[in-house]
């Protein structure tokens, strides 16, 4: 696999990357040849780059696993399922935010072109196999994000959020760059399956590698907004503009889940004791301030922005099982999550309108007497972040308090399900306010048909995967056991 | 025949039909809404027939259905009745059809919302009791907890979003930790979710007792038994009649039932180590809560107690180990089934004309509704516990085995004798006696061919359960002897 000699087919396997790099690049020049009100054309063309590039991807699923540019880059069932997610994930975001940014002139071709490269970056990310890819992408989809955050120039409260957001997002990559140094020291090789095979090997120093370990975790930690690495999270949740906030709570996290994979699982798998102490340590602590500082929030961005350190959490518990189960009960966790931030994020864009933000519980209320329908798909969507069959959320809660169960943490569910309770009253709080109190001030649904048939696509399939989960959960199995 | 798919019909025909209320539902014009949902809960109780009809008195699961659903989890679609579900499916399916007739002058907002969560709750608690996959249970479970949430939380009372969080997060609290059972019982069984194997693994005592004491949290929490009762109160205060009628005659069923289901055969050591527990919390809901009854002055209320105070009677005869204390019990889940129904129904109709509870403001009723007051009447009898109707049978059976028992135990439960006529015809004094108490009173109307159908379709069930247990004993009592069998041998080792 690691020839010397320049070919063109070593390229294949990263056909989507490239196609996506391209197009953005046409999209950046395009845009500037458009008048403002030609500004949908970028949109349009942004929505097909996307959709494209995840059919292109969509073509290569089934391939076996291959190894390219010198062990820098790896395309396997794994990355490809992952790879379409994250694409329709940004397009369905830009899709349900398009209202939204379009009333507040926020739909420019700098938005879309930094929502595009982000998306770049997490394909590169996802598909990492060397450390110094993995970083690469993190960095390009981290300063999109920066950017996309602090966009709404003119909003303070924008501002406060993208500067911390980038403070501590530098400060976390620090750590795993310095992390991710160490252990180069300990194994002496950057790329995933040298490092796995000398600590595998014993060929590594392991105090040193033990050490790298730590700051590597801290930063992933970081990265998927678990405690106690979480600080940022409801700062940039709720002082960006919705669809940015989608853009950093949705579909980063799937990249941020194959980075971990890619890291802990393929990398430093011969270590797996050491982080699996360490992944359970954060998994305690995320479910404990989530669910417990969720109920103080008044403000919905930042409850959900909370109840998503909960469900990292979950997330890092599928992990922390540390074998094929937990691993792939972690991805269909991860999905079924996606999809629930979507729903809700993109609930808050439907009641949002001209100069009023749907930001506030309180906006909530009364929706079952305005709008049968999306109260409706709302309550789907609260209840499956609660874990209520028959909801996606629930059979993935199930799958990972599962595997960890059979790896022996038997008191982490307990304490995941009694924590789960608390979660739950301020999930119901939602639906008690759209189901049983009278509306406060008009609720109006403005948005395009896209939006909220898009919408309720997702609500639904919400609902449709709590019933049949059962085609979604082999698909995980079967890229985790490809890419193990 | 259709008996291969009888289950799973009478799971999702109530559903279809709540899925169809849903959309057909208009505000404006409830007729057609009201009209469909009559329909779909009829067909409900019709397709559950060959239940009763084709019943085989054996203690083998029957109307069996399997499908895989998860493979990857092994999770089965995986259907099945015995003599201790049977019955409780097909008083679900009758109870429905109760409560669409009965809402049908009295719920004027939001019509069609409130026909669908009552149809596609029967439908999901018919799925609990079929249920013979663990998950499969589970899933209809707690689904049933949303329907039921917004039946209180928003055609209930003054209080009613406190009492339906209340309700939602006592439920909630359990069953997660009864989930965490199951999950220990399916890595113990090398990855089966199946009820019966559960029933069959081997365990030892610690993990025995922890199994119990988890599903006890959620069984207990929906009995409910004390001193964890403190839900229901409320919940039955501030829902709608029909709330009441499910939440009394129904879900409180699935709490005794997982007791026999889950509860005593999967950790047989476990229930016997803490049946003195069991029973002295029994004994506790049958006189303590009997006394709180008496002195209620919300008539709903003071059912609810009653509620409680009989369902104890439940839990009592189920951890006597005897055939006579099962049996009672069963037939006690039934009986206050059909009684409870009776009870929230006859309160929904005085409420209905009065809007008021409280016993303070009637008086004299008789005296205007007498078909009604003798309905009341009636019901009021078959609480106490009146030989000839279902109410004296179970508890007749429940003492009887409690006696075998221990003569204090049978002291204590017999005491309900006099405290349940007490705080029945007391309340019965007041508000059906006496003189016209005021003008109110004075200008009800009697009740009409709606009301005095369900009353009397009630009547008819007290009576003929009364007058011929036979019938219902003869179809659970194998499946009690086949537990009786189970139970008695140890898991340990």
């Amino acid at each position: 696999m690691n020839t010397a000699t320049f070919s063109l087919s070593t390229m294949a396997p990263a056909i989507p990357e490239i196609v996506l790099a391209l197009l953005v690049l046409t999209l950046l020049i395009v845009d500037l040849t458009l008048r403002e009100d030609e500004r949908h054309v970028t949109y349009w063309l942004a929505i097909v780059s996307l959709v494209g590039t995840a059919v292109l991807t969509l073509i290569t699923v089934g391939r076996p696993l291959v190894v390219t540019f010198h062990g820098m880059f790896v395309a396997d069932l794994m990355s490809q399922v992952l790879k379409v997610a994250t694409l329709l994930t940004v397009a369905a975001t830009l899709v349900l935010g398009r209202p939204y940014l379009a009333a507040r002139g926020l739909l420019t071709g700098e938005f879309i072109c930094l929502a595009l490269f982000g998306t770049l970056g997490m394909m590169v990310m996802i598909s990492a196999h060397h450390f110094i890819t993995l970083y690469l992408g993190l960095e390009l989809m981290a300063l999109s994000q920066y950017a996309l955050v602090s966009l709404q120039r003119d909003s303070v409260r924008a501002t406060e959020a993208g500067m911390k957001y980038f403070v501590l997002g530098a400060l976390s990559s620090g750590l795993l760059l310095y992390g991710l140094s160490m252990i180069y020291g300990a194994t002496g090789s950057l790329e995933l399956t040298r490092v796995a095979f000398a600590i595998e090997h014993g060929q590594s120093q392991q105090m040193l590698g033990v050490f790298g370990l730590v700051f590597v975790v801290a930063g992933i930690a970081f990265k998927l907004g678990a405690a106690p690495f979480h600080m940022w999270l409801p700062d940039v949740y709720h002082g960006a503009a919705t669809p940015a906030t989608i853009l950093v709570g949705a579909a980063p996290k799937i990249a941020a889940f194959a980075f971990v994979m890619r890291l802990l699982a393929n990398g430093l798998q011969g270590m797996t004791g050491d982080w699996q102490q360490m992944l359970i340590a954060l998994a305690l602590a995320s479910l404990a301030v989530g669910n417990i500082v969720a109920i103080a929030q008044t403000n919905i961005k930042r409850m959900l922005a909370y109840s998503t350190i909960s469900h990292m959490g979950f997330l890092v518990l599928g992990i922390a099982a540390g074998n094929d189960n937990g691993y792939s009960s972690a991805m269909f966790y991860l999905l079924t999550y996606v999809l629930m931030t979507l729903g809700s994020f993109g609930m808050i864009l439907l009641l949002s309108r001209q100069g009023f933000e749907a930001e506030n519980l309180d906006d909530f209320k009364g929706l079952n007497q305005k709008s049968k329908w999306y109260a409706f798909m709302m309550l789907i969507l609260m209840f499956s972040l609660t874990g209520l069959p028959p909801t996606a959320g629930f059979f993935g809660k199930l799958a990972v308090l599962q595997a960890i169960w059979e790896v022996g943490y038997g008191w982490v569910v307990v304490y995941a399900v009694l924590l789960s309770v608390v979660g739950a009253f301020y999930y119901l709080r939602v639906v008690k306010l759209m189901y049983m109190d009278p509306p406060a001030g008009e609720v109006t649904i403005e948005p395009r048909a896209d939006a909220r048939w898009l919408l309720s696509a997702i609500a639904l399939a919400v609902l449709v995967l709590g019933i049949a989960p059962s085609s979604l959960m082999e698909l995980c199995v079967r890229a985790i056991t490809a890419s193990m | 025949m259709y008996q291969g798919y009888v289950l799973s019909l009478a799971i999702w025909v109530p559903i279809l039909f709540g899925a169809a209320v849903l959309l057909v539902g208009n505000d404006r014009n409830p007729a057609p809404t009201r009209w469909v949902a009559l329909a779909g809960s009829i067909l409900g109780l019709a397709v559950c027939i060959p239940l009763w009809t084709a019943f085989q008195a054996t203690a083998a699961m029957q109307f069996v259905e399997m499908a895989p659903w998860i493979p990857r989890f092994n999770v089965n679609y995986h259907l099945g009745v015995d003599g201790i579900s049977m019955p409780l499916i097909l008083l679900n399916s009758l109870m429905t059809v109760l409560v669409v007739i009965a809402h049908w002058e009295v719920i004027t907002d939001k019509v069609g919302q409130y026909l669908a969560a009552f149809l596609i709750m029967s439908g999901l608690i018919n799925g609990a009791f079929a249920a013979l996959d663990a998950i499969l249970f589970y899933v209809f479970f707690e689904a049933m907890l949303i329907p039921m949430f917004l039946i209180i939380g928003v055609w209930g009372g003054p209080n009613r979003v406190y009492a339906a969080v209340k309700f939602f997060l006592y439920t909630l609290l359990g069953s997660l930790l009864m989930l965490a059972a199951f999950i220990y019982l399916y890595t113990q069984t090398n990855g089966s979710w199946e009820i019966l194997d559960f029933h069959r693994v081997p365990l030892g005592e610690t993990a025995q007792k922890l199994i119990f004491l988890a599903m006890f949290m959620s069984f207990a929490v929906k009995v409910p038994m004390w001193p964890v009762h403190t839900w229901l109160p409320d919940a039955h205060v501030e829902a709608p009649t029909g709330g009441s009628v499910i939440l009394a005659a129904i879900t409180l069923k699935i709490g005794g039932y997982g007791f026999l289901r889950f509860n005593m055969p999967i950790a047989p050591d476990a229930s016997h180590f803490f049946d003195t527990f069991m029973i002295t919390l029994s004994l506790v809901a049958v006189v303590y809560i009997g006394l709180v009854a008496l002195v209620q002055q919300d008539m709903k209320k003071l059912i609810a107690y009653s509620s409680i105070s009989h369902m104890g009677f439940v839990t009592l005869g189920f951890f006597l180990f005897n055939a006579d204390g099962i049996l009672g019990g069963l037939i006690q889940m039934v009986s206050h089934g059909f009684i409870s129904a009776a009870m929230f129904l006859c309160v929904g109709v005085l409420y209905d004309r009065m809007h008021s509870r409280q016993i303070a403001d009637y008086g004299g009723v008789a005296n205007k509704m007498p078909v009604f007051a003798a309905f009341f009447v009636f019901f009021a009898m078959a609480n106490s516990g009146l030989p000839g109707t279902s109410g004296f049978v179970g508890e007749f059976m429940v003492i009887m085995g409690t006696i075998k028992v221990s003569f204090w135990y049978a002291f204590l439960a017999a005491s309900t004798l006099i405290f349940g006529a007490a705080y029945t015809l007391w309340m019965v004094k007041r508000v059906i006696y006496g003189e016209v108490a005021n003008k109110n009173v004075a200008a009800l109307k009697d009740v009409g061919a709606r009301e005095m159908a369900f009353l009397a379709i009630l009547a008819v069930l007290v009576l003929w359960m009364g007058l011929h247990p036979k019938a219902f004993s003869d179809v659970m009592n194998p499946t009690i002897q086949e537990l009786l069998r189970h139970v008695a041998q140890s898991k340990l080792g």
